[in-house]
């Protein structure tokens, strides 16, 4: 199987690999994946006041795939508002890293990542509530 | 080897998929490709007569290497056809008294395709389960034998994870209980003693490109007393005894008898030298690395094979990184599907251990410096992984990993 030099760059040379303190109320972790079906990703993005996400971190149990993938995404997500990232399609990981078709699920797991991460943030930040508050004030 | 080192090929570490041919080996086969080019099976003329005496020393050389008579030895294009041939061919010709045959679960796929291919023809098969080591229980197979049983099928050394099964117990039950004994010695012969009198062993499959010899050939040892008769899957010109016809590939012959032959002559020191290099690779990694687990039992294996679980990290993912080596991750037959090992499945390693795992092949030619270069390569690969594995980080933290539920995908 040949994989694109962009895949192996992001398998060689991960960025963004690490943990931020998972309690904290910017921080929005996504847990996807199961050790025994050989992927587990975990994606926590780091959200300022403005809900922009400034940082992105991964660490990834999977095949070279799995890990360019959540690579690739920590890139991707950081700049973007929660839910500009959340609007991030698995095709376009596949066809970043020029995934080979047994392959596509590892970029399915990544979207599902980023959804998982925004999805926590919103819920420990209240988002549903933000325009009730709003209309309070 | 050296070139390796400048990465122009990778090292050699999957010596269960395939062995180089011996260059001894290769020299022996090349005149029969050329100058002495005849049909064996010819009996009117010279070039015939040479091609037959090749033949007949190879197959004394087969036979030789096992401790049988030559006239049993018959030769086929490999493992597969072997155990097909005898499975086959054994279950097929005493279907009329017996229809009951006895497998076990971590047998090569060729053992088990063949053998569902006879239940669907209305045979029963019984899978013997193996325990934790991967080898069988004995008293399961006292058990599962009846009336109706023609055949036990036991492979000698498992390609996967390189145990060594009780061959000699397995073939004293079968004499006992008059059922013929068949293993599949594809990754044993030339490798570990076989002794088919001492092991009461009535079939054995050779594969050829296994134990150094060329690809394309193997042999099926058929026992003559007491005599295992067998339907043929081959039919034509009758040779082999009427059991395979074809013409014979004297070069290949040529060099599956050679191959054996030196595979008897240099058994027992260059097991010596294999226990070495294993116990080197073994000792280095475990000495660096935590949490890592051998699959199949620590003694009753061939030394050739070590199958390594790097907990926490994925096999796949490890051997990407890995470039410089030509390793397995698990069965090369089953590493094209993204399913974890059946072999492993069924020691009872679980999944996720199962996706952690490595089989090293050591060879013939495999170096003390091949094996320091592995264990180094490997471990700082694993080392570098589990840095990014959110598995080995949450381990660490001593969260247990099965008090997660974690969403099957």
């Amino acid at each position: 199987m040949a994989y694109s030099d962009k895949l192996l760059d992001h398998y060689e040379n991960p960025r963004n690999v690490g943990t931020f303190e998972k309690d904290d109320d910017g921080v929005g972790t996504g847990l996807v994946g199961a050790p025994a079906c050989g992927d587990v990703m975990k994606l926590q993005i780091k959200v300022d006041a403005e809900g922009i996400i400034e940082d992105a971190k991964f660490k990834t149990f999977g095949c070279g795939s799995a890990i360019a993938s959540s690579s690739l995404v920590t890139e991707w997500v950081k700049g973007k508002s929660v839910d500009e990232a959340a609007e991030i399609k698995n095709t376009q990981i596949a066809e970043e890293l020029a995934l080979p078709p047994v392959k596509i699920h590892c970029s399915v797991l990544a979207e599902d990542a980023i959804k998982a991460a925004v999805s926590d943030y919103k819920s420990k930040n209240g988002a549903g509530d933000k325009d009730k508050t709003e209309a309070a004030e | 080897m050296n070139d390796i080192r400048n990465n122009k090929a990778p090292i050699y570490l999957d010596y269960q998929a395939t062995t180089p041919t011996d260059p001894r080996v290769v020299d022996a086969m090349l005149p029969y490709f050329s100058d002495k080019f005849g049909n064996p099976h010819s009996r009117s003329h010279f070039y015939g007569w040479e091609a037959e005496d090749a033949v007949e020393k190879a197959r004394g050389q087969i036979a030789s290497l096992i401790g049988a008579d030559s006239k049993e030895v018959i030769f086929t294009s490999g493992a597969t056809e072997s155990n097909n041939l005898a499975i086959k061919g054994v279950a097929n010709f005493y279907k009329d008294k017996k229809n009951h045959i006895i497998t076990c679960i971590t047998e090569h796929k060729c053992v088990l395709d063949t053998c569902r291919h006879l239940e669907q023809d209305g045979f029963e098969v019984t899978y013997l389960h193996v325990g934790e080591n991967g080898l069988i229980d004995l008293e399961q197979l006292k058990d599962a034998i009846t009336e109706q049983t023609a055949i036990v099928s036991i492979m000698a050394v498992n390609n996967e994870i390189g145990v060594i099964q009780p061959i000699a117990e397995i073939g004293a039950i079968c004499r006992e209980r008059k059922v013929f004994f068949h293993t599949d010695a594809a990754q044993a012969a030339g490798k570990i003693p076989l002794d088919v009198n001492e092991m009461n062993i009535d079939l054995m499959s050779i594969s050829g490109h296994k134990l150094y010899g060329p690809m394309g050939i193997g042999a099926l040892y058929v026992r003559r007393r007491p005599r295992v008769r067998l339907v043929a899957m081959i039919n034509g010109g009758g040779q082999e005894r009427g059991m395979r016809s074809g013409t014979l590939p004297t070069p290949l012959c040529v060099g599956l008898g050679e191959a054996c032959d030196i595979c008897e002559a240099e058994m027992d020191t260059e097991t010596e030298r294999l226990r070495m290099l294993s116990d080197r690779f073994y000792d280095a990694t475990m000495a660096r690395l935590p949490d890592v687990y051998l699959n199949g039992d620590r003694n009753q294996r061939f030394p050739g094979n070590l199958n390594l679980s790097y907990a926490y990290v994925e096999g796949e993912g490890l051997m990407m990184g890995i470039k410089e080596l030509a390793v397995s991750s698990g069965s090369a037959c089953t590493s094209a599907s993204l399913e974890p090992s059946y072999v492993l499945r069924a020691l009872g390693v679980e999944e996720e251990l199962a996706h952690t795992s490595l089989r090293i092949g050591i060879g013939r030619f495999t170096t003390e410096e091949d094996i320091d270069f592995a264990v180094d390569k490997i471990a700082s690969e694993v080392e570098r992984l589990r840095q990014m594995s959110p598995l080995w980080e949450m381990a660490q933290q001593g969260i247990d990993l099965k008090s997660i539920e974690w969403a099957e995908h």
